[in-house]
């Protein structure tokens, strides 16, 4: 063979591997291109913008940094901001620990388990809006089972939704009711710890809060860091249910008194409301920066309490 | 053990609660007390949702609570889907025309795209498939002002394009769910056909397809959930009356002066409960899902 090959024709140009390159990148092409447009295109857009002073109807005009520079001086950008981290601050923590509670009594119960888990996860199936619409009902202030079940002990309920310093905790508490998701992860985890660690433990005489401190925490460290992130990159978002909360009734986006104002609504009416679109634009940087941050930041907190072992 | 630990342990009390197993019997008691009472507080809301879908409006503002509603007023989702500005018979119907257009398109796009990351070898293949999970990191924010304007350029709002186009061309969490599946099917299959004179499209389309199809029904099922809950694509892009998805209309039902509450709740109930149904007929699909997300972090 080798002797030959100094006079075998020259190669064609469709070799095999040229073949398959071709095959491969038209196949992906649909995503390539979805990519490019979809993405791409409107990542580098949506910088260019953030430096121009645009209503969508006049052509954009170039403005520097002055959106930016109007982001820090805007009262309502703080306050946005500190409505959302507020919310995060307390229902992310209280997420978790419901979801890791559930998830823990799933894990010791051997009947019935199925019912349990439909139980604690339909929340999650169903519509953000119909959720909403739903607990907006539920803590209604006067007509809503929760006051009239606070009313049995005697205890004035707040008025919830309608009071600027009940709405943002009402909408904590919906939130606590969808913990489907983290609960479901956390189960997997604590069935991937292995049963031999505890027996081990019990062996040495361990009791149950020793076994859950000193076993199941740190086994199942990987697991809440992940689902803390997702929480919190998710809590950092937060739309819907404040959207169709606040506009009940024809109420002003963030009401009352702009108490429920999450970021995402403040960018929503800056953008299609008032179509400062390059101010939005900046201000959706903005809070890119901010998930980046916090996300680094729990990212570097997380290598203290992380536990990779094996 | 020592003498006088032994002696304890001969304790009638202690050796009661011993023989009898009283701590673990206590212990399970407790899980599932907690169990039961917690399920009833999770399942209470829907509880409480249907029944006032079901009564006349006096009737749910009354205290104690009618636990029976007194008729049961069906007529309640006949008005909400025959209203008279926010029918949501068409809002239904409106959903119902994304959710094939959309899963058509993600399922076959993203066969394709799959396909070709499980499969096939290309220089540059890697990095892409990093881009690919680079992209479901990217906060929705970011791209929500430049697409809508990108949209509003080529004249798609108030159309169902700005949400049916995009699913033709991929979608970065159901790629991955595919190739990974994809990976697990035997090359031998292939190969074979490739002997038969087979082409790529023959090959997706008559071995891959017919072997993956768990993995095109999880997809095809979280895809319709995704859709038919999704309120921030459809309130953005559509903005007519005729044009409204149930999510959107729920969302501006409420937002009405004088909607009132039983009507709510028969709205609620009606966007609810497809995907209740969905999740009750296709429990696994959706726990897998769930969990491979997980896997995926």
């Amino acid at each position: 063979m080798t002797a030959t090959a100094s006079i075998a024709p020259p190669k064609p140009f469709w070799t095999a591997r040229r073949r398959e390159t071709l095959t491969f990148y038209l196949v992906i092409a649909p995503w390539l291109i979805g990519f490019v447009l979809f993405t791409v295109g409107p990542v580098a857009y949506s910088l260019y913008i953030s430096f121009t002073d645009w209503n969508m109807l006049r052509d954009p005009a170039w403005v520097g940094l002055d959106n930016y520079r109007t982001l820090l001086k805007d009262p309502d950008i703080g306050h946005s901001l500190w409505v959302t981290t507020k919310y995060t601050i307390v229902s992310v923590p209280l997420r978790l620990v419901v979801a890791l509670f559930l998830a823990i009594l799933l894990n010791e119960a051997t009947m019935l388990v199925g019912f349990f888990r439909t139980a604690f996860y339909l929340p999650g199936v169903v519509a953000s809006v119909a959720v909403a619409v739903l607990w907006q009902w539920l803590l209604n202030p006067r007509f809503g089972p929760f006051n009239k079940m606070l009313a049995v002990f005697g205890i004035t309920g707040p008025r919830w939704f309608n009071d600027p310093d009940w709405a943002l905790w009402g909408l904590v508490i919906m939130s606590t009711w969808n913990v489907g998701g983290e609960m479901l992860i956390f189960l997997a985890g604590l069935k991937g710890i292995p049963g031999i660690l505890y027996e081990a433990a019990e062996i040495d005489g361990a009791n149950r809060l020793q076994r859950f401190i000193r076993i199941t925490l740190p086994m199942l460290s990987p697991t809440i860091f992940f689902n803390l992130v997702m929480s919190v990159i998710g809590s950092f978002q937060t739309f819907d249910g404040a959207f169709v909360i606040s506009t009940a009734r024809a109420g002003d986006l963030g009401s009352p008194l702009k108490s429920t104002l999450f970021y995402m609504l403040y960018l929503y009416k800056s953008a299609f409301t008032w179509l400062k679109m390059g101010y939005a634009a900046a201000m959706a940087w903005l809070l890119f920066l901010v998930i980046v941050t916090i996300t680094f930041l729990i990212n570097r907190w997380s290598r203290r309490w992380v536990f990779y072992g094996s | 053990m020592d003498v006088k630990s032994i002696q304890f342990q001969t304790n009638p009390v202690a050796l009661f609660w011993r023989e009898h197993q009283i701590g673990s019997l206590l212990y399970r008691l407790i899980i599932y007390g907690l169990l039961i009472g917690l399920s009833l507080l999770f399942l209470f809301p829907f509880f409480w949702m249907i029944l006032s879908a079901l009564k006349p409006e006096y009737q749910i503002y009354m205290w104690p609570p009618k636990w029976i509603p007194d008729p049961i007023q069906w007529s309640n989702f006949k008005d909400v889907f025959t209203h008279p500005y926010l029918p949501f018979a068409t809002f239904v119907k409106n959903t119902m025309i994304l959710e094939v257009g959309m899963i058509t398109g993600r399922l076959l796009s993203c066969t394709l795209v799959a396909y070709g990351f499980a499969r096939l070898n290309a220089p540059g293949k890697d990095i892409l498939f990093g881009i690919v999970l680079a992209t479901l990191m990217i906060p929705n924010a970011v791209l929500l002002i430049p697409r809508f304007i990108l949209y509003s350029e080529l004249g798609w709002i108030n159309t169902f394009k700005p949400l049916i186009v995009p699913a033709w061309f991929g979608e970065a969490y159901a790629i991955f769910l595919m190739r990974q599946f994809f990976r697990t099917i035997p090359k031998e299959l292939e190969e074979s056909a490739v002997v038969d004179g087979a082409n790529t499209l023959q090959i997706i389309f008559r071995i891959i397809v017919p072997l993956s199809l768990p993995v095109l029904t999880v997809i095809a099922i979280l895809s319709f959930k995704d859709i038919w809950n999704d309120f921030m694509g459809p309130l953005l892009y559509l903005n007519e009356q005729s044009k409204l998805t149930v999510s959107v209309g729920l969302a501006y039902l409420n937002g009405q002066f004088d909607t009132q509450m039983n009507l709510l709740m028969a709205a609620s109930v009606t966007l609810m409960m497809p995907t209740l149904i969905l999740f009750f007929i296709a429990q696994r699909a959706f726990v897998q899902g769930i969990t491979m997300t997980g896997l995926k972090g």
